[in-house]
């Protein structure tokens, strides 16, 4: 879901530039509670395998393709402060590094994906903590529902910024319609990849599991 | 502790250098919303019609060594791009998160519990 540049005006990419620092720096700021020298190298590799994923398109339909955006598996693995960097890193060095995402949309971008879709996957899956720590297959069904709304929720963001500053002579109501369709089908996918991400790291390690933790105890044990 | 976070990397790496070659080339959700309308060329994938993809620029840094998830445009190599590319996140992301992290008191010895 990363924007190309142009697809949205000037003035919109420069408005979610702002957006995108704002949240970043609030991320930051926040981030460094959920740290300790257990949590940092975990994050680290979290961040990793949302990159290693997001290169494997899967099909949704004949002839379009969805990935991985990672905003609930970062939320539930790591939190959303933590989280939303993983994903902001990802997303430039994608841009930087491999030409996928324009540069001058990387805040429209960054907007979506690390900020509105991690905090979309994260409220879901807080709200449905109780379900979480009942079991495994509680686990898996709040991984699954909170990164379906998290695609659905990030690609709505998208759909502001096209009705804010889309140039293009493409009815807005359309572009709504065929992009939470679309983004409903990649959810599926994402919530089973996040789903059995979820699960074998609490297999093995619950302790590393941030929503597990915190419901646990505010304490990291 | 070091043995999951060991396979968790090596997960990331196999998916990137390996995986990533069974991925679908069609574009994703956002990319055929914007591209509604149009008819890629089949040669060189230039669009032709009425499309919010008409709008979008060449990217700035197209020409990149690792454009595209290649090699100097080589798709034979996405493998070693993705492995760049898990290294490369990793640096950046576990370097950042290592700089925030709260000391414990008995580790360093600084005693904040707030860090630097």
């Amino acid at each position: 879901m990363h924007l190309a540049d142009g697809i949205v005006n000037a003035p919109t990419s420069i408005l979610y530039g702002f957006v995108a620092i704002a949240g970043l720096a609030l991320a930051l700021r926040r981030a460094r509670a959920d740290l300790d020298e257990r949590t940092a190298p975990m994050a680290g590799l979290v961040a990793a395998f949302v990159f290693a994923v997001q290169m494997i398109n899967f099909p949704i339909l004949p002839g379009v393709s969805g990935h991985l955006l990672g905003g609930a598996l970062v939320a539930i693995l790591v939190g959303p402060w933590v989280g939303a960097l993983c994903v902001a890193i990802v997303l430039v060095v994608q841009a930087l590094l491999f030409a996928d995402g324009g540069v001058s949309a990387l805040g429209a971008s960054i907007t979506n994906m690390a900020l509105v879709g991690v905090a979309a996957g994260f409220l879901v899956a807080m709200a449905l903590r109780r379900v979480a720590t009942r079991g495994p297959a509680g686990l898996a069904l709040v991984a699954f529902v909170s990164a379906l709304v998290n695609v659905v929720v990030a690609a709505g963001s998208f759909v502001v910024q096209y009705a804010i500053g889309g140039d293009a002579g493409i009815g807005l109501a359309e572009v709504t319609g065929v992009m939470l369709g679309l983004h409903a089908l990649i959810g599926v996918g994402e919530g089973v990849i996040t789903a059995l991400t979820v699960g074998a790291v609490a297999r093995v390690r619950p302790d590393l599991v941030y929503l597990l933790r915190r419901s646990r105890s505010e304490v990291a044990a | 502790m070091r043995r999951f976070l060991i396979g968790f990397g090596l997960a990331a790496l196999v998916i990137a250098g390996a995986l990533s070659y069974l991925a679908d080339p069609d574009p994703d959700g956002l990319d055929s919303v914007t591209r509604r309308g149009c008819v890629a060329d089949e040669a060189t994938g230039e669009l032709s019609g009425e499309c919010i993809a008409r709008d979008a620029t060449n990217h700035a840094l197209g020409d990149g060594p690792l454009a595209d998830y290649t090699v100097n445009g080589d798709d034979g190599l996405t493998g070693l791009a993705g492995v760049a590319g898990v290294t490369a996140t990793f640096g950046v992301a576990g370097g950042l998160f290592w700089l925030l992290r709260r000391r414990s008191p008995a580790g360093s010895g600084d005693g904040g519990g707030t860090g630097s």
